[in-house]
């Protein structure tokens, strides 16, 4: 009598579990990283070495994925935001990063592309191409919220012209960028270990956790999301709150395209972040969010950002033709698809609990 | 109500004429597939016009110097019709080529007018022949869907000589052809990697977007020497020119172990991307070092590592053509035939034991 209970308390954690958000960028990781482990497990090797400048660096797969991966995180956020706010996504990112990380070398470089020497600290740069990827995002943001228009159609103004005002901002020249200091953002800083972008995407996710701590905004857009009306009924302003959301998704956008383009000093601008706007979006399914919009989890997003690195890397680890990743990833959406469909989701729930009761019944007896 | 109506259809006005503008100047990327020279981005050398240029010229008259000079008989009057020039650093350097070789001081009154789409070259065209120029100067977007506007031009007296890129068309219908030879360059590179008798050959190749004309040329010369010679191509994954892709998938390759010393990269940016993996992972490169570095294109940039020995050997895709289709012209002029209708260019290569500051003026783009 008495395992009954407790078993009964196992199940419906397992069950619940089950139900859970999380569960299924959980266990796609877990799916990933088990198919490595059986694979070959030294793709789990970290290694210590020093980089050509004589810095202690860390590196192997697992490093690539959440260096990598951090751009890819950092807009995962933004996105999930707009996506449940405004009930639609943002495929305006690519070419706003290209805009942006534009900005940043048109001031670092100054109007000539000359790169011999830094034309403005890099932070001032920085803060800039923030100011003119959030008017970006405020553009998108108007024409949704006030002109009402559909995400995906406002957004794809952007998308088809954004790289142009990129290669625009700059003259259609590519400067690079000589000095040392500015690929510490996407590379090493000398004497940490750890790749940059990792912190910058860490600094990003708490950032994002203690506005949703300590803000309405998580709730407000959850409650736009789900229902417009009511939410204005109830004394919100539905308008503004998309409206921010696409502010802060511009925010992430300057980011993300700050550490792209210090990856390697340069831009080009018709392929710098090609179709990270789909992979942004697929992260925040991968996440189980609702891509109509209302419930969300940033950190499910977060975590679906990852598993399409991990899955980028094991494919590039086992030699997969780089063009055949996309069909991979198609699989891989398929699946997940499914999975998340909340009948799918019961039934694995349900077979949890039928697993689980002919348990007991053994135990009992 | 009504305001709200008319609200929408001013905006819905401002939407479709934002996305036509988008249309037609940001083909870049979508282009870059099927087009034989967008791969190449740099510096350009000299400033080019806007992207919004491509849009508005359809036939901006002339060399801008001799502001007043009216047209005068014996200036030879010719159409030029290219791709937007914002497509790539090729072809900034190819208009900017162009440009500086058809002037009224060399006796030129020339017309340009850019689109990446046939449909509005051939209507050009068909304007151009329409004002009766002498020579119409076509690199067309697309290869078919240009005979009758050729015909039309026979008839018309006006001659037409192709450049950079060719068309399926009868060859009665042009003078001559001036194209680049995508495997005469892959095969310069591939025979220097050869003279240069590594004790092995563990390659890593890096390709463009595949299918376009440089990725083939360039992988066709690559895959069958090594094939020939038993040369070991530890992996073979395209990049799709993007300098970040190449940098992870480097990384992969790094991080799995494998020894590799040449990275083949069909062009320059990946090459940068390669080299930035390698970097971190202290590995040398460039000359008389451990691996081999192989870039394309010529951008300046790139030239310029050369000329610090990080690189080894960067090979050249010739954007200009100018003096080519002088000659052609020039020839016809004096009543001569040609020897030949299809003029391939001279490529260079250049080794970064033997590269010269003036290599670097001269010929990066």
């Amino acid at each position: 009598m008495t395992a009954t209970p407790k078993s009964a308390e196992k199940s419906s954690f397992l069950a619940s579990i089950v139900k859970k958000q999380i569960f299924i960028p959980i266990a796609a990781l877990l799916l990933l990283a088990i198919f490595n482990l059986i694979m070959d497990p030294s793709f789990f090797n970290i290694t210590l070495g020093h980089n050509s400048a004589g810095d202690p660096v860390l590196s192997g797969n697992i490093i690539s994925i959440i260096d990598y991966g951090s751009e890819l995180a950092i807009l995962a956020i933004g996105m999930t935001l707009v996506t449940a706010a405004s009930r639609g996504q943002d495929i305006s990112v690519g070419a706003a990063m290209a805009i942006s990380g534009s900005v940043v070398l048109r001031i670092l470089c100054g109007p000539n592309a000359d790169a011999a020497t830094l034309q403005a600290p890099i932070i001032v740069a920085f803060l800039i191409s923030c100011l003119v990827a959030m008017a970006f995002g405020a553009f998108n943001g108007a024409l949704v919220s006030i002109f009402k228009i559909q995400p995906m159609v406002a957004t794809l103004i952007l998308f088809t012209a954004g790289r142009s005002i990129a290669a625009w901002i700059n003259h259609n020249k590519l400067p690079v960028v000589n000095d040392k200091t500015f690929a510490y953002f996407g590379g090493y800083i000398p004497g940490i270990p750890i790749p940059t972008p990792v912190f910058i995407a860490i600094a990003c996710f708490i950032v994002i956790w203690l506005v949703l701590k300590f803000t309405t905004l998580g709730l407000y857009a959850q409650a736009v999301g789900i229902n417009e009306k009511t939410s204005r009924l109830n004394g919100l302003n539905p308008a503004f709150i998309k409206f921010i959301t696409y502010v802060i998704l511009g925010l992430c956008v300057a980011v993300a395209a700050f550490i792209k383009v210090s990856r390697v000093s340069t831009i080009n601008y018709s392929v710098v972040a090609k179709d990270i706007e789909m992979d942004a979006i697929l992260a925040v399914a991968l996440g189980g969010n609702s891509l109509s919009g209302g419930k969300f989890s940033i950190s499910a997003s977060i975590l679906g950002a990852y598993v399409i690195q991990f899955l980028t890397t094991t494919l590039y680890k086992f030699n997969v033709q780089s063009d055949a990743l996309p069909a991979y990833k198609a699989v891989v959406v398929i699946l997940l698809v499914i999975l998340s469909a909340p009948i799918v989701r019961e039934k694995i729930a349900a077979f949890c609990k039928s697993l689980r009761s002919p348990v007991n019944a053994e135990s009992k007896s | 109500m009504k305001m709200k109506k008319v609200l929408a259809m001013a905006v819905s006005t401002l939407l479709c004429g934002a996305m036509l503008t988008g249309c037609g100047s940001t083909n870049e990327s979508s282009n870059s597939g099927s087009s034989s020279n967008s791969d190449s981005t740099t510096e350009a050398e000299k400033k080019t016009d806007a992207a919004t240029d491509a849009e508005e010229t359809t036939a901006d008259k002339g060399s801008d110097d001799n502001g007043g000079g009216s047209s005068s008989g014996d200036l030879i009057k010719i159409g030029i019709i290219n791709n937007d020039p914002n497509e790539s650093g090729y072809r900034t350097a190819n208009v900017n080529d162009l440009k500086a070789t058809f002037t009224k001081e060399n006796g030129f009154d020339a017309s340009f007018a850019y689109s990446l789409k046939n449909e509005e070259q051939i209507n050009y065209a068909q304007k151009f022949i329409q004002d009766e120029v002498d020579y119409l100067l076509l690199s067309a977007a697309d290869t078919a869907g240009w005979d009758s506007v050729l015909k039309d031009a026979k008839d018309a007296g006006t001659r037409v000589i192709l450049f950079d890129r060719t068309i399926d068309a009868d060859e009665s219908l042009y003078e001559a052809s001036i194209v680049s030879d995508m495997a005469k360059e892959g095969q310069q590179a591939v025979e220097w990697l050869e003279s240069q008798d590594l004790a092995s050959y563990d390659i890593i190749h890096l390709q463009g977007v595949i299918g376009s004309a440089a990725q083939k040329g360039r992988s066709g010369a690559l895959t069958e020497t090594a094939e020939a010679k038993g040369w070991n191509i530890l992996t073979q994954q395209t990049a799709e020119w993007n300098a970040e892709k190449a940098q992870q998938i480097v990384q992969s390759v790094i991080d799995s172990g494998k020894k590799f010393n040449v990275i083949y990269a069909e062009n320059d940016d990946m090459a940068k991307g390669a080299v930035a993996a390698l970097d971190r992972a202290n590995i040398s490169h460039g000359v008389d070092k451990d691996v081999v570095i192989i870039g394309f294109d010529c951008n300046k940039w790139a030239l310029e590592e050369l000329k610090k020995g990080t690189w080894n050997y960067d090979g050249q895709c010739n954007p200009f053509q100018s003096t080519y289709i002088k000659e052609v012209i020039d020839k016809l002029e004096n009543g001569e035939t040609l020897s030949q209708k299809t003029i391939i260019m001279d490529e260079k290569g250049f080794d970064a034991k033997t590269i010269t500051a003036e290599d670097v003026d001269n010929y990066g783009i």
